[in-house]
């Protein structure tokens, strides 16, 4: 099995993975090979050739630079600064705040480093809900519709839909199924089902939790159904049907055959989950206006609105830098144990 | 990953490039006399109906000033929920209109920016001189002692709004002057089918409003008198408690309420009968637009504590108003003051607070009969008797943001069947001073 | 292939249980907008009192619908062919050459997928204000402006994908292109990028997506003229009346392409994503 050495290349194919052919020892305890396409020997290039590449990145480059790293340089710097609405006009004289904006998110004694804690607990609760589910009825779904059926196209079909609508109509929609008064929800709940009485509220309150958490699934948990259902389609059929041979059933097949082969697409899908939801402002901006309930403070729309909202660029921008600090370190923790999962495969 | 030391470098380099480029906005002097044939950009506030009815009552009086000085004016209406940040945006950059309304309560943070034109001693006679105003619309135009930020133009004060027809057949006669004959009365119109008192509770701006009003009655503020906020105090509690209990303990509002935010719905509840009681600005024209018959709308001041606690004060609205304010960074100065001139001269006011029903900041514009009816004299009353300004503290649009959203939230909690108790009540109004940075 | 009962159960009561969640929120989308609007404002009913199509007329006129329209339009298509153009260019420089600070680039850009849109917020404003001042390009405000922001979503990604799919791209296509006597790029265009279809419509419906659906740069960055859809929508809601009937029907309106557009192309999507397998 091709073992690349621990570094920047194992990083950057792990990230770049595709499910490929397989290459395993037919049987059913199949392993996983996590392969790339062969890589050849780079041919050796005239050097007066050797500038292209360069040339041809200029254009990502410059766009990299301007777009991103620039201004997260500059949104890092803002974060000592004491920017608020009293030096927008004149930035240049705001006073240094050393390091009180961090220390004002992070105190979580006072009130606002508790309610940034607050938050990035309400987040991490959403997005592992959301990812649970997500990733379990896609995969459900993918298992149900591998093999053909009438009416599989179809079925496919619609099952895409709410990934494919823009965000803002599916969650407008949403909303207005959960208005309390005049919403489906509420409507079937009570009027139609009498699961309870009183018409509860989904927008405020502790079951706006709830709503947000649901209206995500809705939305994306087409998107792993898609992706699986696209790694499942490359899995030979020869492997099941060994595994057949060897007496598997359907779930047996699913644990030793589909997953294991999945695996390289499961590890980009779980980590793009996980970020996409993390930050996911849209949402809970569309779902919820301006006045998002504590108990669906999700982090970029607290950040949002502590930044934005009261003009105090300066603990915006270091709510943001810690933001992206722990997702640095999720998703480097996520890599390395990843890259030591495939090492020992 | 390494970078190595020429990418560093380079990425360094480029970071000066923009900070060199950048500096800050400077204010450019109105250029000189030259001001027939310039063009103005004007940011109208939301007074009418809808953004459209705006812009057909606005248009005719522009194109009246085009035709008396020669200079155009670009019309854009801008939504409420989107002008408080479309003016810092504009401060921020350096690029906005020439001139703007601003609801008057920001009149202090918009100060503060220096981004507004100052309207000294030389820059108020050329619009005609500052005795021309109403002193309680003047009192909220920006920090005590210094010129203000903006004039006003339209103003307004809360009243209770309630139904004649409703009261009369719940045997009321007479519209409640003190908050427990309130409370009583609203008891008497709630039943299981219909609400005394619709409240905007989902909104920011409304609560805030009522709060300050509630607040002033019970002795508290908001700021004290150098600008640093006191949002945590037993008076600002009590008061807030008052306002919630409305929902919690006296069960005269609809829970549904906590979810009002658009600016819209408590009145449309109260035009269609849905409540009684709704507490609002300068409503009258906006009621006949629903529908409602004018015979049905009373109007009273809103109703104070049998007794005032120590150092309570007869306070039954905050000064509300609009305000107009011109940009420092204009290119036509003159254009703007005379466009200023324009909005402030007595026919102008007469014209548009007609319209509106606000009521003009003029004083000689109420000489006109349409400010005469018995409903405009109550809020008139109001506006010179028991109105009060709004703190004029630079940190005040913190404050409309923070305290609005705490108190949505506790409506939300009240709506939801979570006791709302003045502990809790305590720790928002914490948590929300903590946020403001002045 | 043999399939047991159960699991064909499994499988009918599953999907159709999927299928009801999945739909039930189209149905309410589609139904509302030809309700009038007394059938939204009161307790939901399944049914319309009476269709009616005045929804789809009158939302032309409450909100500037066409314009917003318009704007996301020109946005997305822009942003959409700019991200298709920079990534192509760089996929192939990455993956067909060896350089020093391929890893690099890569690593960085890659790693730029995990940063919250939030901090680029400020900054961005910040830095196309001075740009605007100092050289006169309008960008805050501007259409322009918001297609380079959404570039900041999109580039990574679309990077990402296409390296991945120009891999799997046969080096022998290449050689005899080069063979043939064309240069690099013309290797590049007249025998990588029709290769590279699918990858390249899959970017391009991924970036078109993004932009078409992006609020809170697009609520920022844009004045009343260049507003896009996404946050234009918004202002339904903030009249006397909420009208939710146009609300839905602007919302069917403005999905109904896109979701068309996806459904036919995601095999393409698909494809582009799981690159290089199927042989």
């Amino acid at each position: 099995m091709p073992h690349h050495g621990a570094g920047e290349e194992l990083v950057v194919d792990t990230i770049k993975t595709k499910v490929d052919s397989v290459r395993a020892p037919v049987s059913a305890d199949a392993r996983v090979v996590s392969g790339q396409a062969p890589v050849k020997p780079a041919r050796p290039r005239k050097r007066r050739r050797q500038w292209l590449p360069y040339v041809l990145l200029i254009p990502a480059v410059v766009m990299e630079l301007m777009i991103h790293i620039i201004p997260m340089l500059i949104g890092v710097m803002m974060s000592f600064f004491k920017m608020t609405q009293l030096y927008l006009g004149n930035w240049r004289q705001a006073p240094f705040a050393h390091l009180d904006n961090y220390r004002l998110a992070m105190d979580i004694n006072q009130p606002a480093g508790k309610a940034l804690l607050h938050s990035f607990v309400v987040t991490i609760a959403f997005t592992v809900l959301v990812l649970v589910f997500s990733w379990s009825l896609g995969l459900f779904a993918a298992v149900l519709t591998q093999r053909p059926f009438r009416g599989r196209g179809i079925v496919r079909t619609l099952l895409l839909i709410p990934f494919a609508l823009p965000i803002f109509a599916s969650v407008i929609t949403w909303n207005f199924m959960a208005q309390r008064d005049t919403g489906v929800i509420n409507h079937v709940l009570v009027n139609q089902l009498h699961l309870t009485q009183g018409n509860p509220f989904w927008l405020i309150g502790g079951n706006s939790f709830i709503t947000i958490t649901l209206v995500v699934i809705w939305r994306t948990w087409p998107f792993a159904f898609l992706m699986m259902s696209a790694g499942m389609q490359s899995i030979p059929a020869d492997v099941y049907e060994a595994a057949v041979l060897d007496g598997a059933g359907i779930v047996t097949q699913l644990r030793r055959v589909t997953l294991p082969l999945l695996a390289p697409v499961n590890r980009v899908l779980v980590l793009v989950l996980f970020l996409w939801t993390f930050n996911d402002f849209t949402t809970p901006y569309t779902l919820f206006g301006d006045t998002t309930p504590a108990q669906a403070d999700l982090i970029s729309i607290h950040i949002y609105q502590n930044s934005f909202g009261t003009w105090n660029f300066g603990t915006g921008s270091a709510m943001s830098v810690l933001l992206l600090l722990f997702l640095m370190v999720v998703t480097g923790f996520y890599l390395v144990l990843v890259n030591r999962r495939t090492d020992s495969a | 990953m390494r970078l190595n030391k020429t990418a560093t470098a380079a990425v360094a380099g480029l970071i000066m490039l923009p900070l060199a480029a950048c500096g800050s906005t400077t204010a450019t002097t109105g250029s000189g006399s030259a001001k027939s044939g310039a063009t103005l950009t004007y940011w109208a506030s939301n007074q009418g109906t809808s953004l459209d009815n705006d812009k057909q009552v606005l248009s005719p009086e522009l194109a009246k000033f085009t035709k008396q000085t020669g200079i155009k004016v670009n019309l854009e209406v801008v939504p409420w929920a989107d002008l408080l940040n479309r003016v810092l945006a504009a401060t921020t950059s350096g690029k906005g209109p020439d001139v703007v309304n601003i609801g008057n309560t920001w009149s202090s943070s918009v100060q503060a920016t220096g981004a507004f034109l100052p309207f000294d001693d030389a820059t108020l006679t050329a619009i005609g001189g500052k005795s021309r105003f109403l002193a309680g619309s003047m009192s909220a135009t920006g920090v005590a002692g210094q010129p203000p930020a903006a004039v006003p133009i339209y103003s307004m004060a809360y009243g209770l709004y309630y139904n004649k027809k409703q009261f009369k057949a719940a045997g009321i006669s007479s519209p409640p002057k003190t908050w427990d004959d309130f409370v009583i009365d609203a008891k008497k119109l709630t039943t299981p089918s219909h609400w005394a008192l619709s409240l905007e509770a989902g909104s920011k701006t409304e609560n805030i409003h009522t709060a300050f009003t509630l607040s002033q009655q019970q002795g508290g503020s908001f700021f004290d008198s150098s600008g640093k906020a006191t949002f945590n105090t037993p008076q600002n509690v009590a008061a807030l408690k008052q306002y919630v209990d409305f929902m919690q303990t006296d069960k005269i509002v609809n829970p549904s309420d906590a979810q009002y935010s658009n600016g819209t719905e408590a009145l449309k509840d109260f035009a269609t009968g849905t409540t009684s009681m709704v507490f609002w600005q300068a409503a009258q024209a906006s009621l006949k637009q629903l529908g409602m018959s004018p015979d049905d709308i009373g109007v009273a001041p809103v109703p104070l504590p049998a007794k005032l606690p120590a150092g309570g004060r007869p306070v039954t609205s905050m000064v509300a108003g609009i305000n107009l304010g011109i940009f420092k960074n204009t290119k036509s100065k003159d254009a703007a003051i005379a466009f200023v001139k324009f909005m402030t001269s007595t026919p102008e006011q007469e014209v548009l607070n007609k319209t509106y029903g606000s009521l003009p900041s003029v004083t000689d514009a109420y000489s006109d009969p349409a400010f005469q009816t018995p409903n405009v004299l109550v809020i008139k009353d109001v506006l010179s008797n028991s109105a009060a300004p709004m703190p004029q503290a630079s940190g005040e649009s913190q404050f409309e943001k923070l305290v609005g959203a705490a108190m949505s939230s506790l409506f939300a909690d009240a709506a939801t069947g979570k006791p709302v108790t003045n502990g809790q009540i305590a720790g928002a109004l914490a948590a929300a001073q903590q946020q403001v940075t002045n | 292939m043999h399939e047991p009962n159960w699991f064909r159960w499994t499988r009918r009561v599953g999907l159709f249980l999927l299928m009801v969640f999945t739909l039930i929120p189209i149905y309410v989308m589609v139904s509302s907008a030809v309700k009038p609007l007394q059938d939204v404002q009161g307790v939901f009913t399944w049914w319309p009192s009476h269709f009616t199509l005045a929804p789809f007329r009158d939302m032309w006129t409450t909100i500037p619908l066409a314009r917003y329209f318009i704007n996301s339009l020109v946005v997305a298509t822009a942003s959409s062919l700019a991200s298709v153009l920079i990534a192509l260019l760089a996929a192939y420089s990455i993956s067909r050459y060896r350089f020093r600070g391929r890893q690099t680039f890569t690593v960085v850009v890659l790693s730029t997928q995990m940063f919250p849109g939030i901090l680029f917020l400020l900054p961005l404003f910040v830095m196309f204000v001075n740009i605007g001042n100092a050289t006169g390009i309008n960008l805050y405000g501007s259409r322009l402006g918001l297609i380079l922001t959404f570039l900041t979503f999109t580039l990574p990604f679309a990077i990402w994908m296409l390296i991945g799919y120009i891999d799997s791209i046969p080096r022998e296509l290449d050689e005899a292109a080069l063979v043939d006597g064309n240069g690099p790029l013309g290797a590049l265009f007249r025998v990588v990028v029709p290769a590279a279809i699918p990858g390249i419509v899959a970017v391009a419906i991924y970036a078109f997506m993004t932009a078409w659906g992006e609020v809170l740069f697009a609520s920022v960055m844009t004045d009343d003229t260049t507003r896009t859809l996404a946050v234009g929508l918004r202002g339904y809601a903030t009249q006397n009346n909420v009208y939710w009937n146009q609300i839905m029907a602007a919302s069917l309106t403005v999905s109904v392409p896109i979701v068309i557009g996806f459904l036919l192309l995601q095999r393409f999507m698909v494809a582009g994503m799981t690159a290089g397998s199927v042989k």
